[in-house]
């Protein structure tokens, strides 16, 4: 590239920093921004289809930024890395899809154990196995919170359009910062290979928010020790505070610890922050639910085909309405009940045969619901007239 | 000057530790403390990293920054740690299991990137914690408590997979030579790029018990018989040095480590 075209190129960037700029984006891609304006330096990962532009993504950005992009060995070691990373100061993340997110779980473990941030994006393709290794699918649902051995749970959002790529990565971060654990973004193929314009939101606009840091005596730091907001601050290796973590049960003091006791504390502890926080973590958004007798619950890809649904099926005279889980686990029952008390029908559009999403909408609404499931398991997007089939088909009726 | 004891980077009232009698991950433990104090190591610009197993248990003693991972993972840990903060010293201590049974994806790889970490490999030659079954370095036909007949496959030679995979610096010792031992750490852990020591070490509860050489003394005399300076062992004949394993300096290269080869990446990146 010649040296007037690159002045040229500069002097556009200005201009076009000036005002907001609109680009056209693929959800992938605004994964990785989101991941950088949130202040990600730090990406370890292992490619595979269909999330490996998050990583062609952030080799391109992460080190004229002054961070990195490294390429591991497989995604047992992407995982360690990225927890290692933070461990050491860094906001760092890796993205993946179901094969890689199952090699990930035992060190994933760790990170909720030694309560690490951390971002793992995985981009939902359909299985069993290697399965259909291009297609989406919205299986892993019940893997991302049940996956690993032990006791545990995690904090996952899934986004719906390529602008929630981004500004769900940002809310990941924020969430595996503050509360000290990782946070899965769960998008399915179709929302990670979607390609939209979108305005990115301008540095300052969305909230960043960093780790709490020990203050006090470094000696008598305690990196489990929580705070009165049920959160422990936490070091970096390198600085004074000199601190251990361990995948083994532990003290506050980071020590190993066989006592009862504290055991039954520390696993406590582990699902209290999360319990405790529940509703600044639980995101949904509403389409059309003031006057609602049908209630459309959705997710990712089947976002746009449930609101395309309830305008349509609005048009025939039913009154549908849509709520997006954003946030998946913890699961957003009391916002489905609330919501489905209203209604006389609920109907989950998911991709996969056994109603993930749908079992969670059982529990939250009790025996006695209306509820309707749409299943496809055929790496095919569901359609709007799936969604208005189930509506109108009799109650308990063989589901399509 | 005092001799180093290396006792400033022991937790207070963890004595006695966890290991049996004989085994030589205490001592393996001390050499490295010695060589931590004789290069004046902080306990804030290091980090030990741990794996599971009887060597594993090593940062429960340390009042360094630690961190105790998953089996087998160590390395791939502390190639995150390294790779953001290339400041730090990270420390790997790792059984044969850990390096080169359930993690020597990560330890290959950890040394063709020629990441700047020292790894020390505590090879008991057999699954110390777990009661005594076979690893990737139990000598073929040695019997182990999963090998009941003699173990039918061929032991990883440690030193010379990390060779071949591009360590910049590797040494073999034994237990028994703590002088040595901590020298070799202390050059292992001076040297950017990965470093790789292995200590071969006397199991008697188990390795010991299973080989005819239920006491120390048998097993040190094992050892003895088998270790050789490298000097002495590459005169060997070929039909000789398959009873012995070389100890010492095997390898001692300057090649540039990964994080110096990633500021050339970011340079480039900021002139595209």
């Amino acid at each position: 590239m010649s040296h007037a075209i690159k002045q040229e190129r500069k002097a556009t960037q200005a201009l076009a920093a000036v005002e907001k700029e609109t680009r056209l984006m693929q959800g992938n891609q605004a994964i990785a921004e989101g991941a950088i304006y949130a202040g990600a330096r730090f990406f370890a990962g292992y490619p595979i289809t269909p999330s490996s532009e998050i990583a062609d993504e952030c080799a391109k950005r992460m080190p004229a930024l002054g961070g990195m992009y490294m390429q591991m060995e497989d995604e047992i070691a992407s995982i360690a890395a990225v927890i290692g990373a933070s461990l050491a100061g860094a906001k760092a993340f890796t993205a993946t899809s179901g094969p890689g997110f199952s090699l990930m779980q035992e060190n994933l473990g760790l990170a909720v154990m030694g309560e690490v941030p951390c971002v793992i994006v995985n981009v939902q393709r359909s299985g069993p196995s290697t399965g259909l290794a291009t297609k989406p699918a919205q299986s892993d649902i019940m893997q991302i919170r049940w996956g690993r051995h032990g006791d545990q749970a995690v904090i996952a959002l899934c986004p719906a359009s390529v602008r929630e790529c981004f500004t769900l990565t940002v809310q990941a971060f924020n969430f595996a910062e503050r509360f000290r654990l990782p946070v899965i973004l769960m998008p399915d193929e179709i929302v990670g290979h979607m390609r939209e314009n979108v305005a990115l939101p301008l540095p300052g606009e969305l909230e960043v928010l960093q780790r709490k840091a020990p203050g006090g005596a470094p000696a008598a730091y305690l990196p489990f020790k929580p705070d009165a907001d049920g959160i422990a601050p936490l070091a970096a290796y390198g600085s004074e505070y000199v601190f251990h973590v361990t995948s083994s049960m532990h003290g506050t003091d980071g020590y190993s610890n066989n006592d009862p006791a504290n055991a039954a504390w520390r696993v406590r502890q582990l699902h209290e922050k999360i319990e405790r926080y529940r509703d600044d973590i639980v995101l949904t958004r509403s389409y059309y639910t003031e006057e609602m007798e049908v209630l459309i619950v959705t997710l990712g890809a089947t976002t746009r085909a449930g609101r395309a649904a309830a305008l349509e099926a609005r048009a025939q005279g039913i009154k549908a309405g849509v709520l997006q889980l954003q946030t998946v686990w913890p699961f957003p029952d009391k916002e489905i009940a609330a919501l489905g008390a209203r209604a006389r029908m609920v109907v989950v559009p998911e991709m996969n045969y056994s109603g993930q999403v749908a079992g969670e909408v059982q529990k939250a609404l009790g025996p006695g619901a209306d509820i309707r499931r749409v299943n496809r398991y055929n790496g095919t997007i569901i359609t709007p007239q799936d969604i208005l089939d189930a509506m109108i088909r009799p109650a308990n009726a063989e589901r399509g | 000057m005092s001799h180093a004891t290396g006792l400033k980077y022991v937790k207070p009232g963890v004595m006695p530790h966890m290991w049996c009698s004989g085994c030589g991950i205490g001592g393996m433990l001390g050499a490295l403390l010695r060589a931590f104090e004789e290069l004046g190591y902080g306990k804030t610009d290091t980090v030990v990293v741990t794996g599971i197993g009887c060597t594993g248990k090593a940062d429960d003693y340390l009042l360094t920054n630690a961190l105790h991972t998953t089996h087998g993972r160590a390395l791939a840990y502390a190639t995150g740690i390294k790779a953001f903060k290339p400041q730090l010293n990270v420390v790997v201590l790792m059984g044969d299991g850990d390096s080169v049974t359930i993690g020597g994806n990560h330890f290959i790889h950890a040394a063709r990137r020629n990441i700047d970490l020292t790894a020390i490999v505590l090879n008991n030659l057999n699954y110390g914690m777990t009661g005594g079954q076979v690893s990737g370095t139990t000598p073929e036909w040695a019997i182990t408590s999963t090998t009941s007949y003699g173990n039918p496959e061929r032991e990883f030679d440690i030193c010379a997979l990390a060779e071949t995979a591009g360590a910049n610096y590797v040494a073999r010792c034994t237990p028994d030579a703590g002088w040595e031992m901590k020298e070799i750490m202390k050059q292992a852990l001076g040297r950017k790029g990965f470093s790789l020591v292995e200590v071969v070490s006397p199991c008697p509860t188990h390795f010991g018990r299973n080989n005819d050489m239920k006491e120390t003394p048998a097993m040190l005399q094992w050892l003895a018989e088998r270790a050789t300076p490298v000097e002495r062992y590459r005169q060997l004949a070929e039909a000789e040095r398959k009873s012995h394993f070389p100890i010492g300096t095997l390898v001692d290269k300057h090649e540039p480590d990964f994080n110096t080869r990633y500021d050339t990446i970011r340079a480039r990146a900021r002139q595209a």
